[in-house]
C-alpha cells in the first residue's frame, strides 16, 4: 500500500475504533454498535464480492448461498456435534471453498447473463436444500441455541467485543485484498475485466484466476456466515435466499464496484438503511431496494466512491476505466 | 401405478407448457435485443394477479379479464422498455443484468403492496369437474392451458416468419445497424418485443392461475425455470423452448410424485445448471451461432 492508502486506512481504523465510545453513551443510538456488527459481517461478504465483480468482472448472484454454507456448517458442527466455534469456522470456509470450486469450474466458463443465471440457480438450489434437509438444518423453522463464539473459557457475548472482533477481521481481510490487487494476480484480474481475450493471448491463465477469485469470495462469505451464526445464535433459511444475494450485489454497487473501500461504505450504508431507517416503511422496503438498485445501475454505475473521486479527483483507486465495460 | 404415471405426465405437461411460454418471452426479447430480461417471471405473476383483480374483484367476464390482464402487463412491459431499458442502451452487460433484476424487485414489491401477500385465484375458464381418462383425472383448465398456449405458439410462428413486422424484428437481432440502414425502426421493434414478451408471460399467468393460484413472489422461480427451458432448448429457438419446457415440467412432476415434493423446485434448476454447464447452446441451438453472440 502507498502512503495515501495507509492514511485512508488509518482514518478508517480510527473511526471504527472510536465509534462505539461515541454512540454508546447516547441511548437513542447506542444500539448502532449492534447494527455495525452486522455491517462488519456483511462487509466481509462484500469484500469478496467486490474482488469478484469489481476487479475480475464476474457476477455472482449466489453469495447468500456461500454465506449460508458457512453459517450452517458452523451452526451444525457446534450445536449438533458440540464443537467449539473456533475450529468450526475454518471447516465452514473449507466447505464453501470446495462447493465454489466445484460449481466454479463449469460456471466461470459462462459469461454475462449465463453466469448470472447459473449462480442464481445455484443459490436457489442451496436455499431449497437448507429448507428441506430438516434432520440437519431444522428445515424452514431453522436452528436455535447455537453457542456464542468462545476462546478457551471466554465466551464472547458483549456487543462491543463482537464489534471489535468482527471489524478487526474486516481490516485483516481488507489488507489481504489490497495485497492481492497489488500483486501479479491483481494486474491479471484487471486485465481480465478489461478484455478477457486480450488477457488470455498475453498468457494470463484467465480461467484459473477467475476460479481462484470466485473461491476467495466464497470463503469470505462463509467466514461472514460463521460470524453471523454465532452472533445471532439462531438460523433459518430466510436469511440466505435470493433477496440476500441481491442485497450483497447492491451493497457492492452502491459503494462502487471498483473500490474495496466502496464495498465497505456501501455495506455499512445499506445495513443501516435495511436494519434501521427502512423499518418504518415495512412492506415498502423491497420497493425501495429495487429503486436504489435501479438508480445506481442507471445513473451511478461507479457507485458513491466515483462521486467522491469526481470531487477529489483522487478518491478512486488506480483502476483506469470508471465504467464496468467488460462482460 | 399406470394411472399414477399418466397423472404425473399430464400435470407435468401442463406446467411444462407454462415454462415454455416463459421461455418464449425470454426468446422474443433475446432475439431482438440479445438482452436476458430477469424480470420475465414477474410478467407471469402480474398476468395472474391482474386477472384475479379483473375477474375476481371487478367481476368482468373471463374473456375480458384475460385480455385485460394481457394488455395491462403489456403496458408494464412498454413502460419498462421505454423509460428504463432504452436509457441504458450503452450500459454494460453487468449493468443490464442489475437493471432487469432491479425491475423485477420493483414489480414484485409493487405487486405485494397492491395485492398483499396472500395467493389469489381465478375461476376455471369452463365449469365442470375433472375428466377421467384411464383413471387419471384431468382438470378442464389443463385443456385451456394447452389450447391457449398452442394458439400463441402458432400465432407467434406465423408472425415472425410471415409478417413483415416479425421478420423486421428478427433482423434487429442479427444486426441492428444493418437493420437500421434498410429502414427498420429498431427502437420500435425493441419496444414491441418487450410488449409482446410481457403479454405472452401474462397470458401464461392467467391460464395457470385457476390451477395453481398466484401470489406476488412467484415470479423469480417461474422466471428461473422458464430460463431453464429457454437455455435447454437453445436460447432463441421457439421449438426448443416447447420441448425443453415439457422436459422440465415432466421432470418436476415425476420428482414430486416419486422422489420428494420438497425438491421438485430444485429439479428444474439442476437441469438448468447441467444445460448451462455442459451444453450452453442448448439441445436445439447451434454451437457455432452461440459463439458469435455478443453476450
Amino acid at each position: 500500500m502507498n502512503r495515501r492508502e495507509w492514511l485512508g486506512f488509518l482514518c478508517a481504523a480510527l473511526f471504527i475504533g472510536v465509534f462505539p465510545w461515541v454512540v454508546v453513551p447516547f441511548k437513542a443510538v447506542s444500539h448502532y454498535v449492534d447494527v455495525m456488527v452486522f455491517a462488519g459481517i456483511f462487509s466481509l461478504v462484500s469484500l469478496g464480492l467486490s474482488m469478484l465483480m469489481g476487479f475480475a468482472g464476474q457476477i455472482s448472484m449466489a453469495q447468500a448461498a456461500f454465506f449460508g454454507i458457512g453459517a450452517y456448517t458452523s451452526g451444525i458442527l457446534t450445536s449438533r456435534f458440540g464443537w467449539n466455534p473456533v475450529p468450526a469456522m475454518p471447516i465452514g470456509m473449507l466447505a464453501s471453498a470446495a462447493v465454489a470450486w466445484l460449481i466454479g469450474i463449469p460456471a466461470l466458463r459462462l459469461k454475462g447473463h449465463y453466469l448470472a443465471m447459473a449462480t442464481l440457480g445455484f443459490g436457489v438450489i442451496v436455499h431449497i436444500v437448507l429448507g428441506e434437509e430438516v434432520a440437519w438444518t431444522g428445515g424452514p423453522s431453522g436452528m436455535s441455541d447455537i453457542p456464542r463464539l468462545r476462546f478457551g473459557d471466554v465466551r464472547i457475548t458483549g456487543e462491543i467485543a463482537w464489534y471489535y472482533i468482527v471489524w478487526v477481521t474486516v481490516f485483516i481481510g481488507l489488507v489481504f485484498c489490497f495485497h492481492i490487487l497489488r500483486s501479479r494476480v491483481g494486474r491479471a484480474l484487471r486485465a481480465i475485466h478489461e478484455e478477457e481475450t486480450a488477457a488470455e493471448s498475453m498468457g494470463v491463465p484467465t480461467a484459473r484466476y477467475k476460479l481462484q477469485v470466485f473461491v476467495l469470495s466464497a470463503v469470505f462469505a462463509a467466514l461472514a456466515g460463521s460470524f453471523y451464526t454465532h452472533y445471532v445464535t439462531c438460523l433459518n433459511p430466510g436469511s440466505f435466499n435470493l433477496m440476500w444475494s441481491i442485497r450483497f450485489v447492491l451493497m457492492v454497487m452502491v459503494g462502487g464496484m471498483q473500490s474495496l473501500w466502496g464495498a465497505i461504505v456501501g455495506t455499512v450504508l445499506l445495513t443501516f438503511v435495511g436494519n434501521e431507517w427502512l423499518q418504518v416503511f415495512a412492506d415498502f422496503e423491497i420497493v425501495i431496494y429495487g429503486a436504489i438498485l435501479l438508480v445506481v445501475a442507471l445513473f451511478l454505475p461507479g457507485g458513491l466512491m466515483s462521486l467522491a473521486g469526481r470531487w477529489t479527483s483522487a478518491g478512486s483507486r488506480t483502476v483506469a476505466a470508471p465504467d464496468d465495460g467488460g462482460s | 401405478m399406470g394411472t399414477d404415471i399418466l397423472q404425473y405426465t399430464i400435470s407435468g405437461l401442463t406446467i411444462g407448457v407454462i415454462y415454455a411460454m416463459v421461455a418464449l418471452g425470454y426468446n422474443i426479447i433475446y432475439n431482438v435485443t440479445e438482452i436476458i430480461n430477469f424480470a420475465q417471471g414477474e410478467f407471469v405473476m402480474l398476468g395472474g394477479l391482474f386477472a384475479a383483480f379483473f375477474i375476481g374483484v371487478l367481476r368482468l367476464p373471463i374473456v375480458v379479464g384475460f385480455f385485460g390482464a394481457v394488455l395491462a402487463t403489456g403496458l408494464v412491459g412498454l413502460v419498462m422498455e421505454r423509460f428504463v431499458i432504452r436509457r441504458a442502451k450503452n450500459a454494460s452487460v453487468l449493468s443490464l443484468i442489475i437493471i432487469t433484476i432491479a425491475l423485477s424487485i420493483l414489480l414484485k414489491g409493487g405487486a405485494m403492496i397492491w395485492w398483499g401477500k396472500d395467493p389469489h385465484s381465478v375461476p376455471a375458464f369452463s365449469a365442470g369437474g375433472p375428466i377421467l381418462v384411464a383413471g387419471a383425472a384431468i382438470q378442464t383448465q389443463a385443456f385451456w392451458v394447452v389450447g391457449v398456449s398452442a394458439l400463441i405458439v402458432i400465432g407467434l410462428t406465423v408472425f415472425f416468419h410471415r409478417s413483415t413486422y416479425g421478420k423486421a424484428m428478427l433482423a434487429c437481432a442479427d444486426n441492428p445497424n444493418a437493420a437500421r440502414m434498410v429502414g427498420i425502426p429498431v427502437r420500435r421493434m425493441v419496444l414491441l418485443s418487450f410488449v409482446l414478451s410481457a403479454g405472452i408471460g401474462a397470458a401464461a399467468g392467467v391460464i395457470i392461475t385457476p390451477i395453481s393460484m398466484m401470489e406476488f413472489d412467484r415470479g423469480a422461480l417461474l422466471g428461473l425455470k422458464g430460463f431453464g427451458a429457454a437455455a435447454l432448448g437453445g436460447l432463441g429457438s421457439f421449438f426448443g423452448a416447447l420441448v425443453a419446457g415439457a422436459i422440465l415440467g415432466l421432470a418436476e412432476s415425476f420428482c414430486a410424485g416419486y422422489v420428494s415434493s420438497g425438491y421438485k423446485d430444485a429439479v428444474a434448476l439442476v437441469l438448468l445448471l447441467l444445460a448451462l454447464f455442459f451444453k450452453p447452446e442448448g439441445l436445439f441451438g447451434s454451437g457455432e451461432a452461440a459463439k458469435l453472440k455478443r453476450f
